[in-house]
């Protein structure tokens, strides 16, 4: 048994550090509690009927045309959007990384911002522009009955929100790619067309196969976008579970959806870590090589900043009706400009803007937090559970925000975990809801962090607990803020769990966003929008000044080093 | 402080196929005296790094035992031995300035700022680092970084100090200069030293005694003078400098000398190696220096004649590759003082020559 010989040896050297003991303990405990727990429970109230074992949910969900249909739709959407997200992405970061266009700056804020607002403020933008009061459908060209709802609106909104991801992704992916490679490739006869084909492509595939996957699960677990845009003809997954439960009052039918829309995501998401992920290339090692870079023809260049101006005017589009709308009186009908729809706002909604921040400003350091300790734990530290952790701790990003909303309401409703409408049960879902956010960022610094810095420290009498404070964590801050602002943003723009944990007591923006748009009240919820994107963005101004203020000097030349 | 490895190995279990193990260290006995430095020397992957990070508590080994002054410490962790590793990467805190790197393990011991700095001052007065008190790491020269590092370990007076190939990210003028001072600091202080390095002009120049190591097993352990001139085997003989290898059988052994049968002829040799046996396949191991040059027909020892194939003019000195008669490889010399002792050119017909004191014999078989 030489296998667990080593782990009770590792159980050993941990024991003599006995904090770091402790903090893997609770953290271990915690995970399974409030991440795999709920999840047990979606299965197991999934598999009841009445009170009894019985599989009648999940031959019900088989036997409905409706929900075949739902999941068929989901998949369907899921695809779609990871193959058009992706390859919008790849024009946005091929374009900006190798093209040379004017105005690349302009774009890449063009192609980020979708990141940092409301999911759903493209499917709120699309209503308000081509729905049946719309700017455009009825105002411009006076159409009665406009066909938005359904798969192409929902289509186009979701490659509008999801892209940046790709984006994101792939423009990591070229800028790794070394230019000389292309250079090389161009020196030894190939025509620009075939090295893009042969050398650019195929380098970037294993990005772009995992961009796919990770715009395939955004789209499966997205719901603010169909809950506005889907329409009762083209059912989607994640909201037929939500209206089965808050509809309905189903809970184990809403389980058994939720259990079958877990499927497709967890395995794209297992897909994406364990064997695209793996594939990646890497060419650029040490300083980056610059390039004459001519890989481009002028030809194409000019059609790839044609299609990055549309898709740019798309989003600016968006931004501007959501903006106008918030100041319009009433929208379709009287568009001319008026502050009541905040006044309105700030009468109705103002404990939900004021328990949103708190929510958000609570949950995320506390989750960055973890997540840092998670990271070093995972990347440094050797201890039986460590695996476990690891994957528990990400699996978090693969499960749908509405699976893991039903599963906190099954999991916390009872003694002696009786959280139902309390704070903390908000609390509790974006702490580990976000914690991958705070890990990836931490194990990305970790990663350059030479890991004889922390032996140094250990070498001059330093225990686990002072290493990470004294070396580790001040070597980290950077990450920590900026992972800090992702989970904010993602906290503060969140839905799909959070409609189901909000209580009369505790309410969130973006849910009471979502309610104004059922009610029709488009101009109260595109205020709404306005002030939740003008918060996110105050935020992230005031960490940025925090972070130059404090580390100004010292930021980029720690990461050097 | 003493040290004492008995038995050490360390086998390294593949992370993901645990069938698949590495055996890095091999059953490692060694001692160490109070205020010596030995040095580990070998090819990278020979364990060397690995026996350092054993002794430093970062490695824990497989089996056997691990004794600082006496004390067996296999499970005593990193941070409570008595040991200060240089690294070879510095390992210097980026966040912190020069003092407070220096300075860290007296705050980690609670001293006070006051007692802190006085020490730090009086360190950096030895290291020569006064002027750069205040600095922030990023703007110090390679160099620099190494002082640091090193008063960084001795601050906190280690009975054992560890140096994990330390100079090898300095330039060669530098990397001279600093193995010259690291021994000067290290007898300074009589700190017990370890050094790892693959670099053997250095485990020269810093040794009291050298530890050759290949795949983990122990190769010799001796001073410089007997690593260099009387190698155990063939590893070590062929790792030290450059050496010529003359095949060769055991023909009789006595316990003053050795008869070795070349080309049909026996050669005497002093009976260093006890080990050998008549019958055994040997290589006579003759370093380029000792062996010498004469015009065809001058030669005595016997070894035989041949012809110039490669002439290399150093400057202070002349490199021969030589083709010698019923050799089946060619033969390197090496002459001093060119001048005096004469030029040969490629073709010319010569003899070899050498001292069977500068000439050493080892088994055939590694």
């Amino acid at each position: 048994m030489p296998i667990f010989k080593k782990q009770i040896r590792q159980i050993k050297m941990i024991s003599k550090d006995p904090l770091l003991f402790f903090v893997i303990i609770v953290l271990l405990v915690s995970l399974t509690l409030f991440i795999l727990y709920p999840l047990f429970r979606v299965v197991v109230v999934s598999l009841q009927d009445q009170g009894k074992f019985s599989f009648a949910n999940f031959v019900y969900a088989a036997k409905s045309w409706y929900m075949r249909q739902a999941f068929f739709n989901s998949l369907m959407m899921g695809v779609f959007t990871a193959i058009l997200g992706t390859t919008v992405g790849f024009i946005f970061a091929y374009a900006l990384t190798r093209a040379n266009i004017p105005g690349r700056k302009f774009f890449n804020i063009m192609a980020t911002i979708p990141i940092i607002s409301p999911p759903f403020i493209g499917a709120l933008s699309i209503i308000m522009l081509f729905g049946n009061n719309g700017f455009i459908s009825s105002t411009l060209l006076g159409l009665r009955n406009p066909q938005i709802y359904g798969f192409r609106g929902l289509l186009f909104a979701q490659v509008l929100t999801f892209f940046p991801v790709a984006y994101i992704t792939l423009r990591g992916v070229l800028e790794s790619i070394s230019p000389t490679l292309e250079d090389a490739a161009m020196d030894l006869g190939g025509s620009k067309w075939k090295v893009f084909l042969k050398v650019t492509l195929p380098l970037a595939i294993p990005g772009i196969a995992s961009a796919m996957l990770v715009l395939f699960v955004e789209s499966l677990a997205d719901f603010g976008n169909p809950l506005i845009l889907a329409g009762s003809k083209f059912p989607i997954l994640s909201v037929q579970a939500y209206l089965e439960i808050t509809g309905m009052y189903n809970l184990p039918r809403g389980a058994a959806l939720a259990f079958v829309l877990l499927i497709p995501s967890v395995t794209a998401f297992f897909l994406q870590k364990y064997w695209v992920s793996k594939k990646q290339y890497i060419t650029v090692t040490g300083k980056p090589t610059s390039s004459s870079n001519s890989v481009v023809s002028p030809a194409a260049r000019w059609i790839l900043f044609g299609v990055v101006c549309l898709f740019s005017a798309m989003i600016l589009l968006i931004y501007i009706t959501i903006l106008w709308g918030a100041f319009a009186k009433t929208w379709g009908f009287d568009n001319s400009l008026t502050f009541r729809n905040f006044s309105y706002v700030f009468s109705v909604g103002f404990n939900a803007v004021k328990q949103t921040i708190i929510i958000a400003g609570l949950s995320t350091p506390v989750s960055g937090v973890i997540g840092m300790i998670i990271a070093f734990l995972v990347v440094r530290k050797n201890f039986p559970g460590k695996r476990f952790m690891e994957l528990t701790s990400m699996l978090s990003f693969a499960i749908p925000g509405t699976v893991i909303g039903i599963g906190y309401i099954l999991a916390f409703n009872q003694r002696p975990l009786y959280l139902t409408g309390t704070l903390a049960i908000l609390l509790l879902n974006f702490i580990f809801r976000y914690l991958p956010v705070g890990i990836q960022s931490g194990v990305a610094v970790l990663r350059q962090i030479d890991p004889s810095i922390e032996e140094a420290a250990i070498d001059l009498g330093a225990d686990a607990s002072q290493t990470f404070r004294k070396i580790t964590l001040p070597l980290m801050i950077p990450a920590f803020f900026s992972g800090l602002i992702f989970a904010f943003v993602r906290g503060m723009t969140a839905i799909s769990a959070a409609i189901f944990l909000v209580s009369s007591r505790w309410n969130f923006m973006t849910v009471q966003i979502m309610s104004q748009v059922e009610s029709g009240r488009l101009g109260a919820a595109a205020a709404f929008s306005v002030i939740l994107v003008g918060i996110i963005l105050v935020a992230i101004a005031v960490i940025r000044l925090l972070l130059r203020w404090r580390y100004g000097q010292t930021t980029s030349s720690i990461l050097t080093n | 402080m003493s040290v004492k490895l008995v038995n050490v190995s360390k086998v390294f279990r593949d992370q993901d196929d645990k069938g698949k193990e590495f055996t890095a260290v091999s059953n490692v006995n060694l001692e160490i005296h109070e205020g010596e430095m030995v040095t580990f020397l070998g090819p990278s992957g020979c364990g060397k790094t690995t026996t350092l990070r054993i002794l430093s508590g970062f490695e824990t080994p497989t089996t056997g035992e691990v004794y600082i002054d006496g004390e067996l410490v296999n499970d005593i962790p990193a941070n409570k031995r008595n040991t200060s590793m240089v690294f070879q990467s510095y390992a210097i805190f980026p966040h912190l300035s020069v003092a407070k790197n220096i300075g860290f393990g007296l705050e980690l011991k609670g001293l006070k700022p006051k007692e802190i700095k006085v020490e730090v001052l009086k360190i950096m007065e030895v290291m020569g680092l006064t002027p750069l008190y205040d600095r922030r790491p990023d703007q110090l020269s390679g160099g620099q970084q190494q002082r640091v590092a090193l008063a960084r370990a001795i601050i906190n007076k280690p009975g054992v100090l560890l140096f994990d190939e330390p100079l090898s990210n300095l330039d060669a003028k530098l990397r001279v200069q600093m193995r010259i001072e690291i021994r000067r600091i290290q007898q300074q202080f009589g700190i017990t030293s370890i050094y790892v390095t693959h670099d053997q002009d250095e485990a020269m120049t810093v040794s009291d005694r050298i530890m050759v190591m290949d795949k983990g097993v122990i190769q010799q352990i001796g001073t410089p003078f007997e690593i260099y001139s009387r190698p155990k085997n063939l590893f070590v003989a062929d790792f030290i400098g450059r050496a010529n290898f003359i095949p060769g059988k055991v023909d009789k052994v006595s316990d003053q000398e050795i008869a070795i049968l070349i080309k049909g002829r026996i050669h005497l040799f002093p009976s260093w190696n006890k080990e050998l046996k008549a019958g055994d396949a040997v290589a006579v191991v003759v370093r380029p220096e000792g062996l010498h040059i004469t015009g065809k027909g001058n030669g005595k020892s016997g070894l035989g004649s041949g012809k110039v194939l490669r002439v290399v003019y150093l400057g202070a000195t002349v490199e021969y590759e030589i083709e010698v008669d019923g050799f089946e490889t060619s033969v390197l010399a090496v002459t001093y003082n060119p001048v005096q002792e004469g030029f040969y050119k490629t073709g010319d017909l010569v003899d070899i020559d050498y001292e069977p004191i500068s000439a050493h014999v080892v088994a055939a078989a590694r």
